[in-house]
């Protein structure tokens, strides 16, 4: 699975993928780039448990992106940042 | 490409904090959607992509409480437990009940 | 993108013509006002408490209860943590490394909830929202305010925090780090506030008399009593 092993301070890419179903991951990290802060160990994917199908277990990471890195337009400081909990599957080590 | 669900990023107008209480019927809907998933009839994963299937009119016309009380009715019909029809004859007599007696909640003792 | 009966916008930029809130609102190019969509589903909500009831699937003593038990959850919870957090150094690292099990000490055991406490300090101040729908640590917090689910809450604080922020009275300088969480899976996040300066004196239970459910969620600071 592609992000299965993943470690803290990790940098990591978001999947740019639109597929159709129950997905959580946010439209405005696709394609990001950002750091893993934390791993939270397997859970069972929404993906598939939202279809009312069996799920095999999935690591979940905490992934902290810069804020000036999301939005062009960002006004806020540059120190800004902001964490997603993110499933393995969506992430690749860059 | 988004769902109507996947707003993150999106501009809009200001917080609007006020405190709203929610009404009994609200608080209702709350409790038995979280008994169902207690129950193990309907997991908070199909709860919610059954809200995100609502497609973005119907998502933006309803609020909260109104997307979980669609999503309930479709989840319930789509398990089997309860028909369409017994859902629109229940709507019906509710409503019959409002205009004859004008109370949407059933007395104890009816 | 799907199709509307109205102009078609650009592209990320949804302007509100005020339907997406919790309140009722006509759209003004339907031709069936939105309050009979709405008085339909409240309809359609206490026919589904009915036949629910009626089939056997819930009973209306368990919906009488979980109204009770829900109602029953404050904000006081989640106060209590954080004045504990507040006053013994031990149980606030405790706090940190697994929130579930020092809740648990207040009595509050949550096994379904990956509770995640997250601290606001002198670098960092923390802010919590679920984008996609409205995750909440609801047994600490009790039920989420209505602006919380709002989609302006949600579609905004993630890429104007400070802004949103400031609509709640609160500004942060720019020297500290305004971090956002998004519960997008299971965790829920528990913000745990700084203590304001003159509280040197109050006990446990006084420091979370001033601990308020905004504070929790990072759009307000706890505020020094008056006089202190």
């Amino acid at each position: 699975m592609m992000g299965a092993h993943l470690h803290e301070g990790d940098t990591v890419l978001v999947r740019e993928d639109y597929p159709i179903g129950h997905i959580r991951t946010p439209v405005y990290v696709r394609g990001k780039k950002g750091v893993v802060v934390r791993r939270f160990g397997p859970f069972g994917n929404p993906e598939t448990l939202a279809y009312s199908l069996p799920s095999d277990k999935r690591e979940l990471y905490k992934v902290r992106f810069r804020q000036r890195d999301l939005w062009p337009l960002y006004r806020g400081s540059d120190a800004d940042t902001i964490e997603l909990d993110l499933y393995e599957h969506w992430l690749e080590k860059a | 490409m988004r769902g109507p669900h996947d707003v993150g990023g999106l501009d809009d107008g200001p917080v609007d904090n006020a405190e709203h209480t929610l009404t009994l019927w609200e608080k209702q809907i709350d409790a038995i959607r979280w008994l169902i998933g207690q129950k193990g009839i309907v997991s908070t994963h199909e709860n919610r992509r059954t809200i995100e299937q609502l497609g973005e009119n119907v998502y933006n016309t309803l609020n909260y409480y109104e997307r979980w009380t669609a999503s309930l009715s479709r989840q319930m019909v789509d398990k089997g437990i309860l028909t369409q029809d017994e859902i629109d004859a229940k709507v019906a007599e509710i409503r019959k009940r409002l205009s004859d007696h004008g109370e949407l909640e059933l007395r104890a003792g009816q | 993108m799907s199709p509307h009966d109205h102009d078609h916008h650009h592209h990320d930029n949804h302007h509100d013509h005020g339907h997406h809130h919790d309140h009722d609102h006509g759209h003004p190019h339907d031709h069936q006002p939105d309050d009979k969509v709405h008085s339909y589903y409240q309809i359609l909500g206490v026919a589904m408490k009915e036949l629910l009831i009626a089939k056997g699937v819930v009973s209306a003593d368990e919906v009488r209860r979980a109204v009770e038990m829900r109602d029953a959850i404050t904000p006081a919870n989640g106060a209590k943590v954080v004045a504990r957090a507040w006053t013994d150094p031990a149980y606030r690292e405790r706090l940190f490394k697994d929130a579930n099990a020092a809740v648990k000490e207040f009595g509050i055991d949550i096994p379904a909830t990956h509770l995640v406490a997250v601290e606001n300090t002198s670098d960092v101040h923390n802010v919590v929202v679920c984008t996609l729908c409205s995750c909440y640590p609801r047994d600490l917090l009790g039920l989420p305010p209505s602006w919380y689910k709002s989609r302006a809450y949600r579609s905004r604080v993630v890429h104007e925090p400070r802004i949103v922020l400031s609509e709640f009275g609160t500004f942060i300088p720019d020297d500290v780090e305004v971090r956002v969480h998004d519960s997008t899976a299971d965790m829920r996040y528990l913000v745990i506030p700084r203590r304001p300066e003159g509280t040197q004196g109050m006990n446990e239970e006084q420091l979370a008399s001033l601990v308020t459910r905004d504070t929790m969620i990072g759009v307000s600071v706890v505020q020094a009593p008056k006089g202190a």
